[in-house]
Protein backbone atom coordinates (compact mmCIF):
# COMPACT_ATOMS: atom_id res chain seq x y z
CA UNK A 1 0.00 0.00 0.00
CA UNK A 2 1.41 3.36 -0.81
CA UNK A 3 0.61 6.41 1.26
CA UNK A 4 0.04 10.04 0.31
CA UNK A 5 0.38 13.21 2.30
CA UNK A 6 -2.85 15.18 2.66
CA UNK A 7 -3.12 18.64 1.13
CA UNK A 8 -2.66 20.15 4.59
CA UNK A 9 0.45 18.09 5.28
CA UNK A 10 1.87 19.05 1.90
CA UNK A 11 1.38 22.69 2.69
CA UNK A 12 3.13 22.32 6.03
CA UNK A 13 6.03 20.50 4.40
CA UNK A 14 6.43 23.21 1.78
CA UNK A 15 6.60 25.82 4.53
CA UNK A 16 9.11 23.74 6.47
CA UNK A 17 11.49 23.42 3.56
CA UNK A 18 11.93 27.21 3.56
CA UNK A 19 13.46 27.01 7.00
CA UNK A 20 16.51 24.87 6.26
CA UNK A 21 19.30 25.08 3.70
CA UNK A 22 19.01 21.35 2.89
CA UNK A 23 16.02 19.08 2.36
CA UNK A 24 17.55 16.44 4.58
CA UNK A 25 17.30 18.79 7.55
CA UNK A 26 13.53 18.50 7.36
CA UNK A 27 13.69 14.75 8.04
CA UNK A 28 12.63 14.98 11.69
CA UNK A 29 9.81 17.48 11.21
CA UNK A 30 8.46 15.65 8.16
CA UNK A 31 8.50 12.38 10.10
CA UNK A 32 6.45 14.20 12.76
CA UNK A 33 3.94 15.25 10.14
CA UNK A 34 3.77 11.67 8.88
CA UNK A 35 3.17 10.36 12.38
CA UNK A 36 0.45 12.94 12.99
CA UNK A 37 -1.33 12.05 9.79
CA UNK A 38 -0.95 8.26 9.85
CA UNK A 39 -0.77 7.65 13.60
CA UNK A 40 2.56 5.83 13.40
CA UNK A 41 5.61 5.54 11.16
CA UNK A 42 5.30 2.46 8.97
CA UNK A 43 7.80 1.42 6.32
CA UNK A 44 5.40 2.93 3.79
CA UNK A 45 5.54 6.21 5.65
CA UNK A 46 9.33 6.01 5.63
CA UNK A 47 9.26 5.56 1.85
CA UNK A 48 6.90 8.49 1.47
CA UNK A 49 9.12 10.78 3.58
CA UNK A 50 12.20 9.68 1.62
CA UNK A 51 10.52 10.38 -1.71
CA UNK A 52 9.19 13.73 -0.50
CA UNK A 53 12.61 14.89 0.65
CA UNK A 54 14.56 13.21 -2.14
CA UNK A 55 16.83 11.40 0.31
CA UNK A 56 17.59 7.66 0.46
CA UNK A 57 15.06 5.43 2.18
CA UNK A 58 17.85 3.97 4.27
CA UNK A 59 18.54 7.43 5.64
CA UNK A 60 14.95 7.98 6.75
CA UNK A 61 14.75 4.46 8.12
CA UNK A 62 17.91 5.04 10.15
CA UNK A 63 16.52 8.28 11.55
CA UNK A 64 13.06 6.90 12.31
CA UNK A 65 14.53 4.01 14.27
CA UNK A 66 17.09 6.14 16.14
CA UNK A 67 14.48 8.37 17.82
CA UNK A 68 12.18 6.76 20.36
CA UNK A 69 9.19 9.03 19.82
CA UNK A 70 8.47 7.82 16.31
CA UNK A 71 6.12 4.90 16.81
CA UNK A 72 7.29 2.07 14.63
CA UNK A 73 4.14 0.14 15.55
CA UNK A 74 0.56 1.34 16.04
CA UNK A 75 -0.09 2.54 19.58
CA UNK A 76 -3.19 2.33 21.78
CA UNK A 77 -5.72 5.09 22.15
CA UNK A 78 -3.95 6.11 25.35
CA UNK A 79 -0.19 6.03 24.99
CA UNK A 80 0.98 6.04 28.60
CA UNK A 81 4.63 6.76 29.38
CA UNK A 82 5.73 6.56 32.98
CA UNK A 83 9.05 8.08 34.01
CA UNK A 84 10.96 5.78 36.35
CA UNK A 85 14.21 7.73 36.40
CA UNK A 86 15.92 8.80 39.60
CA UNK A 87 13.79 11.71 40.85
CA UNK A 88 10.56 9.94 40.00
CA UNK A 89 11.83 6.73 41.54
CA UNK A 90 12.58 8.62 44.77
CA UNK A 91 8.98 9.84 44.77
CA UNK A 92 7.24 6.52 44.12
CA UNK A 93 7.22 5.87 40.36
CA UNK A 94 7.60 2.10 40.83
CA UNK A 95 4.18 2.08 42.47
CA UNK A 96 2.76 4.33 39.76
CA UNK A 97 3.96 2.01 37.01
CA UNK A 98 2.57 -1.02 38.83
CA UNK A 99 -0.79 0.69 39.21
CA UNK A 100 -0.91 1.38 35.47
CA UNK A 101 0.03 -2.22 34.72
CA UNK A 102 -2.81 -3.40 36.91
CA UNK A 103 -5.42 -0.95 35.61
CA UNK A 104 -4.51 -1.43 31.94
CA UNK A 105 -3.92 -5.17 32.15
CA UNK A 106 -0.51 -4.84 30.55
CA UNK A 107 3.16 -5.05 31.34
CA UNK A 108 5.38 -2.09 30.46
CA UNK A 109 6.29 -2.37 26.80
CA UNK A 110 2.98 -3.90 25.73
CA UNK A 111 -0.02 -2.67 23.76
CA UNK A 112 -3.66 -3.74 23.76
CA UNK A 113 -6.77 -2.27 22.21
CA UNK A 114 -6.93 0.76 24.48
CA UNK A 115 -3.46 1.26 25.85
CA UNK A 116 0.21 1.31 25.10
CA UNK A 117 2.20 1.32 28.33
CA UNK A 118 5.86 2.26 28.43
CA UNK A 119 8.54 3.08 30.94
CA UNK A 120 10.43 6.21 29.85
CA UNK A 121 13.47 8.14 30.92
CA UNK A 122 13.43 11.55 32.60
CA UNK A 123 10.70 13.80 31.16
CA UNK A 124 12.12 17.06 32.59
CA UNK A 125 9.34 17.13 35.17
CA UNK A 126 11.36 15.88 38.13
CA UNK A 127 10.07 18.57 40.51
CA UNK A 128 6.53 17.26 40.14
CA UNK A 129 7.39 13.57 40.33
CA UNK A 130 6.27 10.94 39.53
CA UNK A 131 5.70 12.27 36.02
CA UNK A 132 3.61 10.59 33.34
CA UNK A 133 3.04 11.53 29.72
CA UNK A 134 -0.21 10.37 28.12
CA UNK A 135 -0.47 11.14 24.42
CA UNK A 136 0.55 14.81 24.06
CA UNK A 137 0.10 15.81 27.68
CA UNK A 138 2.01 15.66 30.93
CA UNK A 139 0.34 14.57 34.17
CA UNK A 140 2.32 15.37 37.30
CA UNK A 141 2.49 14.13 39.92
CA UNK A 142 0.73 10.80 39.49
CA UNK A 143 0.87 8.56 42.54
CA UNK A 144 -0.35 4.96 42.43
CA UNK A 145 -3.64 5.95 44.06
CA UNK A 146 -4.38 8.49 41.33
CA UNK A 147 -4.08 5.99 38.50
CA UNK A 148 -7.52 4.31 38.27
CA UNK A 149 -9.49 7.57 38.24
CA UNK A 150 -7.09 9.20 35.78
CA UNK A 151 -7.34 6.30 33.35
CA UNK A 152 -11.16 6.23 33.62
CA UNK A 153 -11.38 9.94 32.95
CA UNK A 154 -9.09 9.89 29.92
CA UNK A 155 -10.80 6.83 28.48
CA UNK A 156 -14.14 8.59 28.74
CA UNK A 157 -12.72 11.75 27.16
CA UNK A 158 -11.15 9.96 24.21
CA UNK A 159 -14.33 7.98 23.64
CA UNK A 160 -16.36 11.17 23.42
CA UNK A 161 -13.84 12.57 20.98
CA UNK A 162 -13.97 9.49 18.77
CA UNK B 1 14.35 37.01 48.08
CA UNK B 2 17.44 37.76 46.17
CA UNK B 3 17.70 39.23 42.69
CA UNK B 4 15.63 37.41 40.09
CA UNK B 5 17.06 37.65 36.60
CA UNK B 6 15.57 34.78 34.64
CA UNK B 7 12.59 33.91 36.84
CA UNK B 8 11.24 37.43 37.35
CA UNK B 9 8.10 36.60 35.37
CA UNK B 10 7.42 33.26 37.03
CA UNK B 11 3.81 33.16 38.18
CA UNK B 12 2.68 35.88 35.79
CA UNK B 13 0.55 34.04 33.24
CA UNK B 14 0.35 37.16 31.05
CA UNK B 15 4.09 37.60 30.66
CA UNK B 16 4.23 35.07 27.84
CA UNK B 17 2.22 37.54 25.75
CA UNK B 18 4.37 40.07 23.97
CA UNK B 19 2.38 43.15 25.04
CA UNK B 20 2.82 42.29 28.71
CA UNK B 21 6.45 41.33 28.24
CA UNK B 22 7.09 44.70 26.58
CA UNK B 23 5.21 46.59 29.26
CA UNK B 24 7.55 45.02 31.83
CA UNK B 25 10.56 46.39 29.95
CA UNK B 26 10.94 43.51 27.53
CA UNK B 27 12.87 43.96 24.26
CA UNK B 28 14.47 47.19 25.55
CA UNK B 29 17.76 45.30 25.87
CA UNK B 30 17.54 44.19 22.25
CA UNK B 31 16.90 47.79 21.16
CA UNK B 32 19.96 48.84 23.13
CA UNK B 33 22.07 45.95 21.85
CA UNK B 34 21.53 46.70 18.17
CA UNK B 35 23.01 50.16 18.78
CA UNK B 36 26.15 48.55 20.17
CA UNK B 37 28.77 46.78 18.09
CA UNK B 38 28.93 42.97 18.26
CA UNK B 39 32.33 43.23 19.93
CA UNK B 40 30.99 45.54 22.62
CA UNK B 41 28.28 43.01 23.43
CA UNK B 42 30.78 40.18 23.65
CA UNK B 43 32.99 42.29 25.93
CA UNK B 44 30.04 42.96 28.25
CA UNK B 45 29.09 39.27 28.42
CA UNK B 46 32.71 38.36 29.11
CA UNK B 47 32.81 40.89 31.91
CA UNK B 48 29.62 39.34 33.32
CA UNK B 49 31.35 35.98 33.81
CA UNK B 50 28.27 34.25 32.46
CA UNK B 51 29.09 30.54 32.51
CA UNK B 52 27.07 28.04 30.49
CA UNK B 53 24.06 26.61 32.32
CA UNK B 54 23.77 23.46 30.19
CA UNK B 55 26.27 21.36 32.13
CA UNK B 56 29.83 22.17 31.18
CA UNK B 57 29.95 25.72 32.56
CA UNK B 58 32.02 27.26 29.76
CA UNK B 59 32.06 31.12 29.73
CA UNK B 60 29.54 32.27 27.12
CA UNK B 61 31.35 35.44 26.04
CA UNK B 62 34.54 33.52 25.43
CA UNK B 63 32.67 30.93 23.35
CA UNK B 64 31.13 33.68 21.23
CA UNK B 65 34.52 35.24 20.59
CA UNK B 66 35.74 32.02 18.90
CA UNK B 67 33.50 32.65 15.88
CA UNK B 68 35.77 33.81 13.03
CA UNK B 69 35.12 37.49 12.29
CA UNK B 70 35.11 36.98 8.54
CA UNK B 71 32.63 34.08 8.51
CA UNK B 72 29.90 34.43 5.88
CA UNK B 73 27.17 32.25 7.40
CA UNK B 74 26.97 31.83 11.17
CA UNK B 75 24.32 29.96 13.17
CA UNK B 76 23.01 30.46 16.68
CA UNK B 77 21.52 27.31 18.19
CA UNK B 78 19.55 27.11 21.42
CA UNK B 79 19.85 23.87 23.32
CA UNK B 80 16.40 23.15 24.79
CA UNK B 81 16.81 19.40 24.81
CA UNK B 82 16.82 19.25 28.62
CA UNK B 83 17.27 15.57 29.31
CA UNK B 84 19.77 15.16 32.13
CA UNK B 85 17.86 13.33 34.88
CA UNK B 86 16.85 15.73 37.63
CA UNK B 87 16.82 18.77 35.34
CA UNK B 88 13.58 20.63 34.68
CA UNK B 89 14.41 24.34 34.80
CA UNK B 90 14.50 25.01 31.04
CA UNK B 91 10.98 23.65 30.71
CA UNK B 92 9.78 26.07 33.40
CA UNK B 93 11.80 28.96 31.95
CA UNK B 94 10.30 28.48 28.49
CA UNK B 95 6.84 28.06 29.95
CA UNK B 96 6.87 31.30 31.93
CA UNK B 97 8.98 33.59 29.81
CA UNK B 98 9.45 32.56 26.17
CA UNK B 99 10.09 36.14 25.02
CA UNK B 100 13.07 36.52 27.34
CA UNK B 101 14.61 33.53 25.57
CA UNK B 102 13.88 34.98 22.13
CA UNK B 103 15.32 38.34 23.16
CA UNK B 104 18.46 36.82 24.67
CA UNK B 105 19.04 34.62 21.65
CA UNK B 106 18.59 37.58 19.28
CA UNK B 107 21.23 39.56 21.14
CA UNK B 108 23.59 36.60 21.15
CA UNK B 109 23.02 35.93 17.46
CA UNK B 110 23.70 39.57 16.62
CA UNK B 111 26.91 39.46 18.68
CA UNK B 112 28.22 36.54 16.64
CA UNK B 113 26.98 38.15 13.38
CA UNK B 114 24.36 35.49 12.71
CA UNK B 115 21.05 35.92 10.92
CA UNK B 116 19.54 32.62 11.95
CA UNK B 117 18.54 31.07 15.24
CA UNK B 118 17.43 27.48 15.61
CA UNK B 119 15.97 26.25 18.86
CA UNK B 120 16.16 22.49 19.35
CA UNK B 121 13.44 21.61 21.84
CA UNK B 122 13.04 18.08 23.12
CA UNK B 123 10.24 16.19 21.42
CA UNK B 124 8.23 15.51 24.56
CA UNK B 125 7.72 19.21 25.26
CA UNK B 126 4.85 19.61 22.85
CA UNK B 127 3.18 22.28 24.95
CA UNK B 128 6.46 24.18 25.21
CA UNK B 129 6.96 24.07 21.44
CA UNK B 130 3.46 25.47 20.90
CA UNK B 131 4.11 28.32 23.31
CA UNK B 132 7.35 29.11 21.55
CA UNK B 133 5.72 29.02 18.11
CA UNK B 134 3.21 31.54 19.34
CA UNK B 135 5.83 33.80 20.91
CA UNK B 136 7.98 33.65 17.77
CA UNK B 137 5.02 34.63 15.60
CA UNK B 138 4.35 37.60 17.91
CA UNK B 139 7.99 38.68 17.71
CA UNK B 140 7.88 38.58 13.90
CA UNK B 141 4.68 40.64 13.96
CA UNK B 142 6.28 43.29 16.13
CA UNK B 143 9.42 43.44 14.03
CA UNK B 144 11.82 41.98 16.58
CA UNK B 145 12.38 39.14 14.15
CA UNK B 146 12.36 39.35 10.37
CA UNK B 147 13.98 41.58 7.80
CA UNK B 148 15.05 44.29 10.23
CA UNK B 149 15.44 43.21 13.84
CA UNK B 150 14.13 46.00 16.09
CA UNK B 151 14.60 48.47 13.24
CA UNK B 152 18.33 47.81 12.97
CA UNK B 153 18.41 46.67 9.37
CA UNK B 154 19.89 43.37 10.60
CA UNK B 155 17.80 40.39 9.42
CA UNK B 156 17.00 37.70 11.97
CA UNK B 157 15.14 34.43 11.54
CA UNK B 158 14.05 32.06 14.26
CA UNK B 159 13.12 28.42 13.68
CA UNK B 160 11.55 26.12 16.26
CA UNK B 161 12.77 22.56 15.68
CA UNK B 162 11.47 19.62 17.68
CA UNK B 163 13.58 16.64 18.69
CA UNK B 164 12.06 13.17 18.75
CA UNK B 165 13.26 11.37 21.84
CA UNK B 166 16.98 10.74 22.25
CA UNK B 167 18.85 11.97 25.33
CA UNK B 168 22.13 12.06 23.47
CA UNK B 169 20.88 14.91 21.26
CA UNK B 170 21.48 17.25 24.20
CA UNK B 171 25.19 16.86 23.53
CA UNK B 172 25.91 19.80 21.28
CA UNK B 173 27.44 18.03 18.28
CA UNK B 174 24.81 15.26 18.37
CA UNK B 175 22.25 18.05 18.43
CA UNK B 176 23.79 19.59 15.32
CA UNK B 177 23.63 16.26 13.49
CA UNK B 178 20.03 15.89 14.56
CA UNK B 179 19.22 19.39 13.30
CA UNK B 180 20.72 18.43 9.97
CA UNK B 181 18.20 15.58 9.82
CA UNK B 182 20.54 12.78 10.83
CA UNK B 183 20.83 10.35 13.69
CA UNK B 184 22.05 12.09 16.82
CA UNK B 185 25.61 10.86 16.87
CA UNK B 186 28.16 13.09 18.59
CA UNK B 187 30.98 14.33 16.38
CA UNK B 188 34.66 14.13 17.09
CA UNK B 189 36.09 17.45 18.30
CA UNK B 190 38.03 19.30 16.97
CA UNK B 191 36.78 20.86 14.80
CA UNK B 192 34.67 22.69 17.36
CA UNK B 193 31.25 24.02 16.38
CA UNK B 194 32.60 27.59 16.47
CA UNK B 195 34.69 26.68 13.43
CA UNK B 196 32.63 23.97 11.76
CA UNK B 197 29.17 23.49 13.22
CA UNK B 198 25.68 23.39 11.76
CA UNK B 199 25.69 22.67 8.01
CA UNK B 200 29.48 23.00 8.21
CA UNK B 201 29.32 26.66 9.26
CA UNK B 202 30.56 28.42 12.42
CA UNK B 203 27.97 27.87 15.13
CA UNK B 204 27.38 28.70 18.78
CA UNK B 205 25.27 26.35 20.90
CA UNK B 206 23.97 27.73 24.18
CA UNK B 207 21.57 26.48 26.81
CA UNK B 208 18.18 28.13 27.34
CA UNK B 209 18.99 29.55 30.76
CA UNK B 210 22.38 30.86 29.61
CA UNK B 211 20.72 32.98 26.92
CA UNK B 212 17.91 34.21 29.14
CA UNK B 213 20.47 36.03 31.27
CA UNK B 214 21.70 38.08 28.34
CA UNK B 215 18.99 40.81 28.20
CA UNK B 216 19.63 41.80 31.83
CA UNK B 217 23.38 41.83 31.25
CA UNK B 218 22.96 44.27 28.37
CA UNK B 219 20.55 46.43 30.35
CA UNK B 220 22.35 46.55 33.66
CA UNK B 221 25.93 45.84 32.67
CA UNK B 222 28.36 42.96 32.91
CA UNK B 223 29.83 44.17 36.18
CA UNK B 224 26.43 44.14 37.90
CA UNK B 225 25.92 40.54 36.80
CA UNK B 226 29.40 39.43 37.79
CA UNK B 227 28.89 40.95 41.25
CA UNK B 228 25.77 38.86 41.84
CA UNK B 229 27.87 35.70 41.74
CA UNK B 230 31.30 34.67 42.90
CA UNK B 231 34.77 34.98 41.49
CA UNK B 232 34.79 34.03 37.80
CA UNK B 233 31.24 32.67 37.95
CA UNK B 234 28.66 35.44 37.67
CA UNK B 235 24.97 35.96 38.16
CA UNK B 236 22.26 33.74 39.51
CA UNK B 237 21.43 30.14 38.72
CA UNK B 238 18.25 28.16 38.61
CA UNK B 239 18.34 25.33 41.10
CA UNK B 240 15.92 22.61 40.03
CA UNK B 241 15.42 20.75 43.30
CA UNK B 242 13.78 17.32 43.27
CA UNK B 243 13.55 14.28 45.49
CA UNK B 244 12.89 14.12 49.21
CA UNK B 245 12.44 17.82 50.02
CA UNK B 246 9.20 19.42 51.17
CA UNK B 247 8.92 21.83 48.24
CA UNK B 248 10.60 20.65 45.08
CA UNK B 249 10.79 23.32 42.39
CA UNK B 250 12.91 25.80 40.48
CA UNK B 251 14.61 28.39 42.68
CA UNK B 252 16.79 31.17 41.33
CA UNK B 253 19.70 31.75 43.68
CA UNK B 254 22.88 33.81 43.49
CA UNK B 255 25.75 31.70 42.16
CA UNK B 256 27.68 30.55 45.21
CA UNK B 257 24.70 30.18 47.55
CA UNK B 258 25.35 27.51 50.16
CA UNK B 259 23.98 24.19 48.95
CA UNK B 260 22.42 23.29 52.30
CA UNK B 261 20.72 26.69 52.38
CA UNK B 262 19.13 25.92 49.01
CA UNK B 263 17.64 22.73 50.47
CA UNK B 264 16.57 24.24 53.78
CA UNK B 265 15.48 27.75 52.90
CA UNK B 266 14.30 27.50 49.32
CA UNK B 267 13.14 23.90 48.98
CA UNK B 268 11.48 23.83 52.39
CA UNK B 269 13.83 21.39 54.10
CA UNK B 270 13.59 17.63 54.18
CA UNK B 271 10.22 15.95 53.84
CA UNK B 272 10.64 13.02 56.24
CA UNK B 273 14.14 12.14 57.34
CA UNK B 274 17.54 13.89 57.20
CA UNK B 275 19.78 14.05 54.15
CA UNK B 276 21.73 11.02 53.10
CA UNK B 277 23.02 12.14 49.72
CA UNK B 278 22.70 15.05 47.29
CA UNK B 279 23.56 15.08 43.60
CA UNK B 280 24.28 18.75 42.95
CA UNK B 281 24.34 19.03 39.14
CA UNK B 282 22.26 16.44 37.33
CA UNK B 283 22.64 12.70 37.59
CA UNK B 284 26.02 12.53 35.89
CA UNK B 285 27.70 14.56 38.62
CA UNK B 286 29.21 12.76 41.63
CA UNK B 287 26.92 12.48 44.66
CA UNK B 288 27.77 14.26 47.91
CA UNK B 289 27.21 13.10 51.48
CA UNK B 290 25.42 15.13 54.13
CA UNK B 291 28.84 16.21 55.46
CA UNK B 292 29.79 17.74 52.10
CA UNK B 293 26.91 20.08 51.32
CA UNK B 294 27.97 23.14 53.33
CA UNK B 295 29.66 24.51 50.22
CA UNK B 296 28.97 27.31 47.73
CA UNK B 297 26.87 25.98 44.84
CA UNK B 298 29.14 27.13 42.01
CA UNK B 299 31.68 25.80 39.55
CA UNK B 300 34.28 26.18 42.31
CA UNK B 301 32.88 22.99 43.92
CA UNK B 302 35.34 21.16 41.68
CA UNK B 303 38.15 22.60 43.82
CA UNK B 304 36.46 22.77 47.22
CA UNK B 305 38.44 21.14 50.04
CA UNK B 306 35.28 20.25 51.92
CA UNK B 307 34.38 17.81 49.18
CA UNK B 308 36.20 14.53 49.08
CA UNK B 309 37.66 13.54 45.71
CA UNK B 310 36.08 10.70 43.81
CA UNK B 311 38.25 7.58 43.80
CA UNK B 312 38.68 4.75 41.34
CA UNK B 313 39.37 2.50 44.29
CA UNK B 314 40.14 3.35 47.93
CA UNK B 315 43.10 5.71 48.08
CA UNK B 316 43.38 6.16 44.31
CA UNK B 317 41.86 9.43 43.05
CA UNK B 318 40.02 9.38 39.72
CA UNK B 319 41.69 11.93 37.46
CA UNK B 320 40.00 13.77 34.62
CA UNK B 321 40.64 16.63 32.18
CA UNK B 322 44.42 16.93 32.37
CA UNK B 323 44.89 15.20 35.70
CA UNK B 324 42.49 17.11 37.94
CA UNK B 325 40.88 15.36 40.87
CA UNK B 326 37.13 14.92 40.44
CA UNK B 327 34.85 16.44 43.06
CA UNK B 328 31.46 17.64 41.84
CA UNK B 329 29.68 20.67 40.43
CA UNK B 330 26.40 22.44 39.70
CA UNK B 331 26.34 21.00 36.17
CA UNK B 332 22.89 21.33 34.66
CA UNK B 333 21.40 22.93 37.79
CA UNK B 334 19.60 19.81 39.00
CA UNK B 335 19.80 19.12 42.71
CA UNK B 336 18.56 15.62 43.53
CA UNK B 337 17.99 15.12 47.23
CA UNK B 338 17.95 11.70 48.86
CA UNK B 339 16.97 11.08 52.48
CA UNK B 340 17.89 8.34 54.96
CA UNK B 341 15.39 5.93 53.46
CA UNK B 342 17.24 5.82 50.13
CA UNK B 343 18.96 2.64 49.01
CA UNK B 344 22.06 4.21 47.44
CA UNK B 345 22.99 1.11 45.47
CA UNK B 346 19.56 1.08 43.85
CA UNK B 347 19.78 4.79 43.11
CA UNK B 348 23.18 4.23 41.51
CA UNK B 349 21.84 1.28 39.51
CA UNK B 350 18.98 3.37 38.14
CA UNK B 351 21.28 6.17 37.06
CA UNK B 352 23.87 3.99 35.37
CA UNK B 353 21.12 2.00 33.62
CA UNK B 354 20.03 5.28 32.08
CA UNK B 355 23.46 6.15 30.70
CA UNK B 356 24.03 2.62 29.42
CA UNK B 357 20.67 2.76 27.67
CA UNK B 358 21.34 6.17 26.12
CA UNK B 359 24.79 5.39 24.74
CA UNK B 360 24.74 5.97 20.99
CA UNK B 361 27.09 3.05 20.54
CA UNK B 362 29.88 4.73 18.57
CA UNK B 363 32.63 4.19 21.16
CA UNK B 364 33.38 0.73 22.52
CA UNK B 365 34.23 1.80 26.10
CA UNK B 366 30.92 3.64 26.46
CA UNK B 367 28.80 1.04 24.69
CA UNK B 368 30.30 -2.09 26.27
CA UNK B 369 31.59 -0.61 29.52
CA UNK B 370 28.31 1.14 30.27
CA UNK B 371 26.29 -2.05 29.96
CA UNK B 372 28.85 -4.02 31.89
CA UNK B 373 28.83 -1.58 34.81
CA UNK B 374 25.03 -1.31 34.75
CA UNK B 375 24.69 -5.09 34.92
CA UNK B 376 27.05 -5.40 37.85
CA UNK B 377 25.52 -2.58 39.88
CA UNK B 378 22.05 -3.97 39.25
CA UNK B 379 23.05 -7.40 40.42
CA UNK B 380 24.52 -5.94 43.60
CA UNK B 381 21.33 -3.94 44.15
CA UNK B 382 19.32 -7.12 43.73
CA UNK B 383 21.41 -8.89 46.37
CA UNK B 384 23.18 -11.15 43.90
CA UNK B 385 26.57 -9.46 43.91
CA UNK B 386 29.96 -10.81 44.93
CA UNK B 387 32.74 -9.00 46.84
CA UNK B 388 34.89 -9.08 43.69
CA UNK B 389 32.22 -7.04 41.88
CA UNK B 390 33.46 -3.84 43.49
CA UNK B 391 36.83 -4.18 41.81
CA UNK B 392 35.10 -4.96 38.53
CA UNK B 393 33.12 -1.73 38.76
CA UNK B 394 36.29 0.19 39.52
CA UNK B 395 38.22 -1.15 36.59
CA UNK B 396 35.34 -0.92 34.13
CA UNK B 397 34.05 2.51 35.20
CA UNK B 398 37.57 3.84 35.70
CA UNK B 399 38.39 2.92 32.11
CA UNK B 400 35.52 4.69 30.35
CA UNK B 401 35.90 8.34 31.33
CA UNK B 402 38.21 10.36 29.13
CA UNK B 403 38.40 7.76 26.37
CA UNK B 404 35.27 8.55 24.39
CA UNK B 405 33.97 10.93 21.71
CA UNK B 406 31.54 12.68 24.01
CA UNK B 407 31.02 13.20 27.72
CA UNK B 408 28.32 10.56 28.08
CA UNK B 409 31.12 8.10 28.68
CA UNK B 410 32.37 10.34 31.48
CA UNK B 411 28.88 10.42 32.95
CA UNK B 412 29.03 6.66 33.54
CA UNK B 413 32.38 6.91 35.32
CA UNK B 414 31.50 10.03 37.28
CA UNK B 415 28.16 8.86 38.58
CA UNK B 416 29.11 5.29 39.48
CA UNK B 417 32.46 6.08 41.01
CA UNK B 418 30.82 8.90 42.97
CA UNK B 419 28.37 6.51 44.59
CA UNK B 420 31.00 3.85 45.14
CA UNK B 421 33.39 6.32 46.78
CA UNK B 422 30.87 8.04 49.03
CA UNK B 423 28.60 5.11 49.91
CA UNK B 424 30.99 2.19 49.68
CA UNK B 425 29.65 0.68 52.93
CA UNK B 426 26.27 0.16 51.34
CA UNK B 427 27.82 -1.67 48.41
CA UNK B 428 29.94 -3.77 50.78
CA UNK B 429 26.95 -4.61 52.96
CA UNK B 430 25.07 -5.89 49.91
CA UNK B 431 27.86 -8.05 48.57
CA UNK B 432 28.69 -9.63 51.91
CA UNK B 433 25.06 -10.21 52.87
C1 LIG C 1 25.38 13.51 26.99
C2 LIG C 1 25.19 14.98 27.09
C3 LIG C 1 23.92 15.52 27.19
C4 LIG C 1 23.73 16.90 27.27
N1 LIG C 1 22.46 17.39 27.37
C5 LIG C 1 22.27 18.74 27.41
C6 LIG C 1 20.96 19.28 27.47
O1 LIG C 1 19.96 18.55 27.50
N2 LIG C 1 20.81 20.63 27.50
C7 LIG C 1 21.90 21.47 27.46
O2 LIG C 1 21.72 22.68 27.49
N3 LIG C 1 23.14 20.98 27.42
C8 LIG C 1 23.36 19.64 27.38
N4 LIG C 1 24.64 19.16 27.28
C9 LIG C 1 25.76 20.12 27.18
C10 LIG C 1 25.97 20.58 25.74
O3 LIG C 1 26.83 19.66 25.08
C11 LIG C 1 26.63 21.95 25.65
O4 LIG C 1 27.72 21.98 26.48
C12 LIG C 1 25.72 23.07 26.04
O5 LIG C 1 24.53 23.06 25.30
C13 LIG C 1 26.40 24.39 25.81
O6 LIG C 1 25.59 25.46 26.27
P1 LIG C 1 26.06 26.37 27.50
O7 LIG C 1 27.49 26.70 27.28
O8 LIG C 1 25.17 27.56 27.40
O9 LIG C 1 25.85 25.57 28.73
C14 LIG C 1 24.85 17.77 27.24
C15 LIG C 1 26.13 17.22 27.16
C16 LIG C 1 26.31 15.84 27.09
C17 LIG C 1 27.68 15.30 27.00
S1 LIG D 1 30.71 8.40 24.53
FE1 LIG D 1 28.92 7.06 24.29
S2 LIG D 1 27.27 8.42 23.70
FE2 LIG D 1 29.17 9.59 23.40
S3 LIG D 1 29.71 9.25 21.26
FE3 LIG D 1 30.74 7.63 22.42
S4 LIG D 1 29.28 5.87 22.42
FE4 LIG D 1 28.14 7.71 21.80
S1 LIG E 1 13.27 11.84 36.74
FE1 LIG E 1 11.18 11.62 36.14
S2 LIG E 1 10.81 13.48 35.13
FE2 LIG E 1 12.90 13.65 35.62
Amino acid sequence: MSLEFSAESKERIAALLQKYPTKMAATLPVLWIAQEQFGWVSEDAVRLVAATLEVPESHVHGVATFYTMYNKKPVGRLHIQVCTNISCMLCGSDGTLEAFEKRCGLKAGQTNEDFTLQEVECLAACGTAPAVQINDKYYEPVQADDVPALVDRLLAETKEGA
Amino acid sequence: MSERVVTQNFGNEKAKEIATYESLGGYQALRKAVKMSPDEIIAEVKKANLCGRGGAGFPAGVKWSFIPKDAQTVYMVINADEGEPGTFKDRWLMHWDPHRLIEGACIAAYAIRSHKIYIYIRGELIEGARLLDKAVAEAYDKGYLGASMAGSGWAMDFVVHRGAGAYICGEETALLNSLEGRRGWPRLKPPYPAIKGLFGQPTVVNNVETLMNVPSIIERGGQWFADLGVDGDGGTRCAAVSGHVKSPGVYEVPVGTNLRTILDQYAGGMRDTPVKGVIPGGSSFPVLTNEEIDVPWANSMMRNDKIRSVEVRPGQPFLWGGGKELKSGPGSGAIIVMDQSTDMVRACARIVKFYAHESCGQCTPCREGGHWVATIVQRIADGNGKPSDLEMISSAAGGIGGTTICALGDAVSWSVLGFLTKFRDEFIAKVSG
